[in-house]
């Protein structure tokens, strides 16, 4: 079980927090093109080393922030 | 004569316990096993595949052999005897054996061995088919039976957090220990046995001149002055997660408040002391009992002064097997000679003959061992034996278990011929046996250092050097993984114990070019038993390599998973059993709903009426009866579980449009407004009403049990994409309780309260919200309705409902007042053709598939899925549809999940399947709501629903069957 740095709350057990996904950028929906909307919905990167993803501290504070895992070794660390 | 093999010098009390029902007697402080061998018992088990004979092996928890029953009924459970520490009164009982574990028809099985080769099961056994071969085979194969009832033992949790965890409490331990607990750092010593100190309670070894146990006393007692140390014994990690997270079970020493306890540990740094197991030799016959690891015949004499046997026999690969020699010799034992497969060993063994470059070619005895002969590798000499034990000693393997599971990577060390650990991921270190560093005077320094590079990593300053006198020699090994075939002839020589792997089913193996150590476990099953491999890994893969010209190390180990050892369902399920397993959520009027004899049943976590009992009435005339009360009369239920999400600020509005489908802008205060909330998908993932209240507030109406997570997705698209907008978005569902009038005379029934809104259907009408006070009590009241009758959802205060409640009650029975349960709400929707989500939808449904089509095409603003609608793939022609179904054959209702075909088409692939279907008492006609291909087109269509084998034919109709004007819903 991971330790996830919260913004607010500091290190907590990985139990209290939501994976979110990658880090993705959701188009304008009105100027996005159909390849371009079903690459935002369905395509993740999948890397093997680091990755930018979101976190939700679901059972804590509610705060949706960014942190970099490494997915192989599982490092985890605050964005600068 | 009790405890015949018991040597002078043991001072634990006598205590009485039962093997298969014979009554013996053995000692506090002793394992079972250690009581059994006392008894002259080896024989305990008969093996998994063959029915074997097989006795004790080891000395703790890398016994392949000894599983054995203990208790009865529901305190049944199975564990090792060596870990099991012998009580006064333990029943313990062979387990898959009959008749019994002496004569034990299964042992035919072992003169069928040829039939049953490795992966056996996977070749023969298909003719006629293989169910027929299953049960047998099951039955043959159990390791223990399954308890009977409920476990009456209690399970706890306990959670730590320290700076540093060591696993082991050896000399590498507590050298450890020491150091970081005099600089105050918060430690755990985390030891699997019932006394600390490791190899220094048995190994004879000296430090500093004195008898190693001084130096163990010494250091205890100054480890448990520490406030800041914890010593846990009786404690086994079992586990080594992310993060330096660790898992361990705490046995408790006696009968207490819990017989197991897990605990997780989160550390800073972890020290693994770990120590290390010795493996068996490979040669034939290897496993009868009597035949012992040597380090095994040295702790059962030194530890718990017992003879394993009296006419000891040694077969070595290595210096170390000859300490057991002096042990031996020292407890008056006879030693009646040494195999060593080296031929130029260099070691000496006064007052017993070493035969060098000799091995043991063949064992004879059944039920125990009573002869052995041994030859030269030249095959030039040769020796029969008599004797009642055989010590093997085949090598240590550093127990790189945790350190496995943590992540590190183990390398093959070809001086130690093991495998040790080597690049860690965790920051682990690794001291001691465990790091492959066998002597005494190693294990200490690299438990100091270990304990000195944990303070410099947290910054702390470094003790100063110590140095000890004691034993740094290392130990010759030249490995011998096998006796060549030419000496062994074609007798079985075993590898995996546990699950009776042979050196040929590896050749097998091999012969099938299974190449891979993982494709070896899977196909011969080698290491796959409860030990995991814990004594057969090194020597099996090593075979495989010799078989196909490797190293160990070119072949590699297999990963080690957790846990270490099996654990318990018990301890897995700790206190969540019974009411604590999945908790419920009682209404707020769970009193009121238990004094109408409510039938309470689960519906997500909440506990709600299914229907209300009464004298005469079987559950479908109770809920006909309920059904009939609110067409007729009026309902009253708690809908207190319906999901209420209030959205404030002054962008509430704003924001809330950007979710949910339909165009809110158009919402007045005090109106309410339907709608669907979709995923990015464009999936409809719930539905429910939308009402405002006031001007900076929404109250989103959720299905039951969705609240909690349409919060988290709002707060979420909050954050992620429009963290700009003024709202704050709350969870209400339990402090407002809901309490539901519905039926012609609803209004009536609301107009006998204490309440200042006016109810008049002009002032209030349908797909309105209200708010006031009732009876002083703040109330919001909403003109919503999921029956089809005109209904009233009155909210207020939590706490407020019970008196609520008793006041309808009381108040308006002459109104013909009837508390209405869930089953019977579920069939008035049905019969409005109202939706449910999450049954008449799925993973794929579309606000257009059920018909709100318009609501997605009229609202111009963006919201969560309206881009994926837009898609051009996302005009299906062949989507499923939601329709209503009329069976034309009669009464009975169609079942759930019944396929839809046209009459004579291919029973293939439905067209479709019924969602929703009830028998309707207003229309007095089963109906049925199904999604259908193109469904709405097919109206009037005939179609058959198969199910369970018959199909019924039925028709597609509107859904909407009950007052499909809504007059009285408007009324």
């Amino acid at each position: 079980m991971l330790l996830i740095p919260c913004p607010y709350c500091g290190l907590r057990d990985e139990s209290e927090f939501s994976n979110r996904g990658e880090v993705v950028v959701r188009p304008d929906p009105d100027a996005a093109s159909d390849a371009q909307w079903v690459q935002y919905l369905y395509f993740r990167n999948n890397v093997r080393g680091w990755q930018s993803e979101y976190w939700v501290h679901t059972h804590g504070c509610q705060q949706l922030f960014v942190v970099r895992r490494h997915t192989l070794t599982q490092q985890i660390e605050r964005p600068a | 004569m009790s405890e015949p093999f018991r040597l002078p010098g043991h001072t634990g009390a006598a205590l009485a316990f039962s093997f298969d029902g014979m009554a013996l007697t053995g000692r506090s402080g002793d394992t079972l096993a250690a009581s059994l061998l006392a008894n002259g018992i080896h024989l305990v088990a008969r093996s998994f595949k063959y029915h074997r004979p097989r006795g004790i092996l080891g000395a703790a928890a890398e016994d392949p052999n000894s599983i054995v029953g203990l208790g009865s009924g529901a305190h049944a459970y199975s564990d090792t005897a060596t870990c099991v520490e012998l009580t006064a009164g333990l029943e313990a009982h062979s387990l898959n054996t009959w008749p019994s574990l002496r004569w034990d028809s299964g042992a035919v099985l072992g003169r069928l061995s040829r039939f049953l080769p490795a992966g056996f099961y996977y070749k023969t056994f298909f003719w006629p088919h293989w169910r027929w071969y299953e049960p047998p085979i099951r039955r043959a194969a159990g390791l223990t039976v399954v308890p009977v009832g409920r476990d009456p033992d209690r399970y706890d949790r306990a959670h730590r957090h320290c700076d540093l965890l060591i696993v082991g409490s050896g000399p590498a331990g507590l050298s450890a220990a020491r150091v970081a607990a005099a600089s105050g750092l918060d430690v755990i010593v985390a030891e699997q046995n019932s006394r600390f100190g490791g190899s220094l309670l048995w190994e004879a070894l000296a430090i500093d001149g004195a008898d190693g146990r001084v130096w163990l006393q010494q250091t205890l007692h100054e480890l448990q002055r520490y406030p800041n140390v914890t010593l846990l014994s009786r404690t086994t990690v079992t586990s080594y997660l992310e993060h330096n997270l660790l898992l361990a079970v705490e046995q408790a020493p006696g009968a207490g408040r819990w017989r197991q306890r897990l605990w997780q540990l989160r550390a800073r740094q972890v020290v693994l002391a770990t120590g290390a197991a010795e493996r068996p030799l490979v040669f034939p016959d290897n496993d009868r009992p009597g035949i012992l690891l040597a380090s095994a015949v040295r702790y059962y004499i030194s530890r718990h002064r017992v003879a394993p046997g009296r006419r000891i026999v040694l077969a070595t690969n290595n210096d170390d097997g000859y300490r057991t020699v002096r042990v031996a010799q020292e407890a008056g034992l006879e030693v009646l000679a040494v195999f060593d497969s080296r031929a130029d060993a260099a070691i000496e063994s006064p007052g017993v003959p070493v035969h060098r470059g000799a091995v043991i070619v063949a064992t004879r005895g059944h039920h125990r061992v009573r002869a052995v002969t041994a030859r030269t590798l030249d095959a030039r000499q040769t020796w029969t034996l008599a004797c009642d034990t055989v010590a093997m000693s085949g090598g240590w393997n550093p127990a790189v278990q945790l350190f496995s599971q943590s992540g590190g990577k183990v390398t093959f060390a070809p001086k130690a011929a093991a495998f040790v650990p080597g690049q860690e991921r965790q920051g682990t270190i690794v001291a001691g046996a465990a790091a492959g560093t066998g002597s005494l005077l190693q294990c200490l320094t690299s438990g100091f250092a270990a304990g000195a590079k944990v303070l410099a990593q947290l910054g702390l300053e470094a003790p100063p050097a110590r140095n000890w006198r004691a034993a740094d020699l290392d130990d010759h090994i030249e490995a011998l993984w096998r006796i060549p075939a030419s000496l062994a002839g074609a007798a079985k020589q075993w590898v995996d114990f546990h699950n009776d792997v042979t050196d040929g089913d590896i050749s097998l193996a091999a012969q099938e070019n299974l190449q891979s150590v993982e494709h070896l476990k899977r196909y011969t099953t080698l290491g796959m038993a409860p030990d995991q491999g814990k004594t057969s890994n090194v020597n099996g893969l090593a075979i495989l390599g010799e078989l196909t010209g490797r190293s160990p190390g070119e072949v590699g180990t297999t990963t080690f998973r957790p846990p270490y050892l099996p654990l318990s369902f018990g301890v897995i399920a700790g206190r969540a059993t019974g009411a604590l397993f999945r908790p419920t959520r009682p209404l707020p009027t769970h009193v009121q709903q238990q004094q109408c004899a409510a039938e309470l049943q689960e519906y997500g976590a909440w506990l709600r009426p299914a229907y209300y009992r009464q004298a005469g009435e079987d559950m479908a005339a109770a809920i006909a009866r309920e059904i009939h009360a609110v067409r007729n009369a009026v309902g009253l239920l708690d809908y207190s579980p319906l999901g209420k999400l209030e959205i404030a600020g002054a962008d509430a509005l704003e924001f809330l449009n950007r979710i949910i489908a339909s165009d809110l802008t158009t919402l007045k205060v005090g109106r309410a407004r339907y709608s669907l909330t979709l995923d990015e998908e464009g999936t409809i993932i719930d539905d429910g009403v939308i009402t405002r209240p006031a001007d900076d507030l929404l109250v989103m109406g959720t299905t039951s049990n969705a609240a909690t997570r349409l919060r988290a997705v709002m707060d979420e698209w909050h954050q992620r994409e429009c963290p700009q907008l003024e709202v704050w978005i709350s969870d209400v569902t339990t402090q407002w309780a809901v309490l539901l009038l519905t039926g012609p005379r609803a209004r009536a029934v609301l107009e006998r309260t204490d309440l200042d809104i006016d109810l008049a259907p002009r002032a209030f009408p349908h797909m309105t919200i209200r708010t006031g006070t009732l009876g002083g009590v703040p109330t919001r009241i909403a003109r919503v309705s999921f029956t089809g009758e005109v209904s009233f959802e009155v909210s207020v205060p939590a706490g407020f409902a019970p008196a609520l409640w008793q006041h309808f009650m009381e108040g308006s029975r002459d109104l013909g007042l009837t508390p209405v349960g869930i089953e019977a709400l579920d069939v008035l929707r049905l019969e409005k053709g109202f939706l449910h989500v999450g049954g008449d939808t799925d993973g794929t449904t579309t606000p257009d598939d059920v018909g709100y089509g318009a609501m997605v095409r009229n609202k111009k603003s963006d919201f969560i899925g309206r881009r994926t609608l837009a898609l051009a793939c996302a005009n299906r022609s062949a989507a499923l549809q939601l329709i209503g179904l009329r069976p034309v054959d009669g009464g009975r209702p169609l079942a759930v999940g019944a396929q839809l075909f046209k009459a004579g088409a291919p029973r293939t692939s439905g067209a479709g399947h019924v969602t929703s279907s009830a028998w309707s008492p207003t229309l007095a006609q089963p109906l049925a709501l199904a999604l259908l291909a193109r469904g709405r087109s097919r109206v009037g269509e005939r179609l058959l629903a198969w199910h369970d084998g018959a199909a019924r034919p039925v028709e597609v109709i509107e859904p909407l069957r009950h007052d499909p004007a809504g007059a009285l819903l408007n009324g």
